[in-house]
């Protein structure tokens, strides 16, 4: 039976992780991810869960723990955000190289400078080149069905990759929101006994992480790992399937809201698509035919798929919550990618909007739903890429 | 009431507005609805103004931004009506719920209420500091929006205070919030 | 010797044996080698810990002969060898000699 409860998106993901009850977590604070860890370290405190915690002084240590915590054999996990995220970097390349299945909530924040604790995408979308399989998730219930699913997408036997969940900063993780939890046999069940692969503890059979390997096999073993991100869509499906199956609720590589049949449509993540669906509803009873496509598989990106849903409209307006700056919006980059490959495809326009944690309002939808209404008319496109929401 | 309703809080850092929201959504969560509860987040200061917003509706709330038109407003504390607009986007029937000593008929005047809009008022600091020796009006302002709203009963609101204050604070606390929930409820006037 | 395609890689570079630097033989490497002179050897082991290869084999708490395959021709061993009453046990000779 599940459980409705009213809470913010840090408790619903700390409640996945209790449920899960890993093996081991890194441990350290950053704004806005700090309570969900505060939490878990609660829940460890407790005796609710028999995690090892390893208290650490940065991220950089945070990750370097988790890595030789999952070498070593264990289920890991650890949280992060912003500045953290970037301090890791380095150490994400090596999780995922060494194909380390650590399962990580991000809470999206922006970056400094300046300094700003609030929500966007630059964190996440920083990390984005660095072999880790993200998950993006719309709200608190989202966060929470994706961290649960994650453990079983990171550590299946043909993909052993580590995952990021991300969540949007203060909207999501400290806003509450009616969501249902599962039981914690099902999720138990669910993610099943942890099973490592070649864990150093063995002492058997000893073996050795992270050896020089120069110009002989490197481009090799980096041709496998692009393998081995193309296996993970059926794996995200197949483990949806099931997910579904238990929970009642749907998931895919993306989801659609009234894309069939529409002639503009907004290409959005995380919280500001709910906004969106609201504002596209309003267009809809209009007589416009609108609609939305939110990524939640976002590394590896599901080109072809994003192409179908999208072929038949006209115009397409992708929002980004970062920058790329000299360059177009992340997600844009995506989709424009995606829509390449189409003989015939939308006219396609680039918006910045709530960085820092400006907020996403019903208003900057409807602009932007305009503007697409008279490009898919016949009208011209002003500008590709710019900003909204922001002042002259 | 409508089939979402949007409250918008006003207070001060300290005054337990964001436990109100809080213990707000968590009540309205009878009945199958949905809830949001969120303050608008900033540093964190004892005094400083500050919003908090609820959502509750018989549907999915997937709108992830501020209240931007309240059919309530809140304000816990009345010095801020000299301060900031709290009539902010307000709607044709938008319930005003002011905690002050003054009289609803004085304050719909300040406020310049339309004759559409109600206008109720509670003196919840001085109830709060009758039951519980603090001037902390969040839970008699909680009773007075369950009254004026009708959005919850007072037996379960009351209910709920007690388990969010339960696992916090000793029985003379919450037997204190209890009673001074049930007079917010009782002592509201309007004007 | 065939190089691996990448299909034939273990997940994650992960080396999946104990003391594999064995199949590495590094002797090709050696511009000098070390030649022992058993007569001058008091056996206090000196070359054996300093040998940063495994050039020197001990067996029942004694040194023999040197195990070229390993064998750089670094001369840290004949460098460190006190020998017997001012003669050096080790020396360097020029390979090919």
């Amino acid at each position: 039976m599940a459980k409705v409860v009213a809470v913010t998106g840090n408790e619903a993901c700390a409640n996945a992780l209790r449920q899960v009850n890993p093996d081991v977590c890194g441990i350290y604070p950053i704004t806005p991810q700090t309570d969900m860890m505060q939490r878990y370290a609660s829940f460890i405190s407790d005796g609710k869960v028999d995690t090892e915690a390893i208290l650490v002084e940065s991220e950089h240590s945070s990750m370097s723990a988790c890595i030789g915590a999952s070498a070593a054999g264990g289920r890991v996990i650890t949280a992060t955000s912003s500045q953290g995220l970037a301090l890791m970097w380095e150490m994400l390349h090596i999780a995922s190289g060494d194909r380390l299945p650590i399962i990580m909530p991000v809470v999206n924040r922006a970056l400094s400078a300046p300094l700003n604790i609030h929500g966007d995408h630059s964190d996440a979308m920083g990390a984005r080149d660095t072999g880790w399989i993200q998950i993006w998730s719309e709200n608190a219930q989202e966060a929470y069905d994706n961290t649960i699913q994650a453990f079983r997408v990171g550590e299946h036997m043909d993909i052993r990759l580590p995952v990021m969940v991300c969540l949007d900063g203060f909207i999501i993780s400290h806003s509450i929101e009616r969501m249902e939890y599962l039981e914690d046999a099902e999720v138990k069940n669910f993610v099943g006994e942890f099973k490592n692969l070649y864990p150093l503890l063995d002492l058997e059979k000893p073996k050795s992480y992270g050896p020089l390997i120069l110009t002989d096999l490197y481009h090799e073993y980096k041709r496998a790992q692009h393998e081995v991100m193309l296996k993970v869509k059926d794996v995200v499906l197949d483990v949806a399937k099931d997910f579904e199956k238990m929970s009642g609720r749907k998931y895919g590589l993306f989801e659609t809201y009234r894309l069939e049949d529409a002639d503009i449509a907004l290409v959005i993540l995380n919280s500001a698509a709910g906004t969106s669906k609201d504002v596209i509803d309003e267009f809809r009873n209009k007589g416009i035919k609108a609609g939305l496509l939110k990524p939640r598989l976002f590394r590896p990106f599901p080109y072809e798929e994003v192409a179908e849903a999208l072929k038949n409209t006209k115009a397409v307006c992708v929002l980004d919550r970062s920058d790329s700056f000299g360059g177009y919006g992340p997600l844009f980059m995506e989709i424009s990618s995606a829509l390449y490959q189409l003989k015939e495809r939308p006219v396609l326009i680039n918006k910045i909007y709530g960085l820092g944690g400006r907020d996403y309002l019903p208003s900057h939808a409807e602009l932007v739903l305009n503007e697409l209404h008279g490009i898919a008319q016949g009208g011209k496109i002003n500008i590709i890429k710019e900003y909204i929401g922001v002042r002259e | 009431m409508a089939e979402t309703t949007e409250i918008r809080w006003h207070g001060r850092g300290g005054q337990g507005t964001v436990t109100a929201a809080k213990v707000l959504a968590d009540a309205c969560l009878s009945g199958g609805r949905h809830v949001q509860a969120f303050p608008e987040y900033g540093p964190e200061r004892a005094g400083a103004p500050l919003r908090a917003y609820n959502r509750v509706s018989s549907h999915e709330l997937r709108m992830h931004c501020p209240v931007l038109n309240p059919d309530v407003v809140t304000v816990v504390d009345a010095t801020l009506l000299d301060s900031i607009n709290i009539t902010e986007g307000a709607k044709d029937a938008t319930i005003f719920i002011i905690n002050t000593t003054k009289d609803p008929k004085e304050i719909r005047a300040k406020l310049g209420a339309a004759a559409s809009q109600k206008v109720i008022t509670v003196d919840a600091t001085k109830i709060a500091i009758d039951c519980f020796g603090r001037a902390m009006p969040n839970s008699p302002m909680l009773g007075a929006l369950c009254k004026a709203t009708g959005l919850i009963t007072l037996d379960h609101l009351l209910e709920d205070v007690r388990k969010s204050f339960g696992k916090k604070f000793s029985q003379k606390v919450i037997d204190g919030n209890l009673e001074a929930t049930r007079r917010g409820y009782e002592e509201v006037k309007e004007g | 010797m065939k190089q691996k395609g990448w299909k034939e890689l273990v997940p994650g570079a992960v080396v999946l044996e104990g003391g594999s630097a064995c199949k590495f033989k590094t002797g090709s490497w050696r511009a000098f080698r070390p030649v022992w002179i058993e007569e001058n050897c008091i056996q206090c082991l000196f070359c054996w810990i300093y040998c940063p290869d495994m050039a020197i084999k001990v067996k029942d708490g004694k040194r023999g002969e040197f195990d070229y395959d390993y064998c750089k021709g670094c001369g840290i061993c004949a460098l460190e060898c006190p020998g017997k009453k001012g003669k050096k046990a080790i020396v360097m000779e020029e390979e090919g000699k």
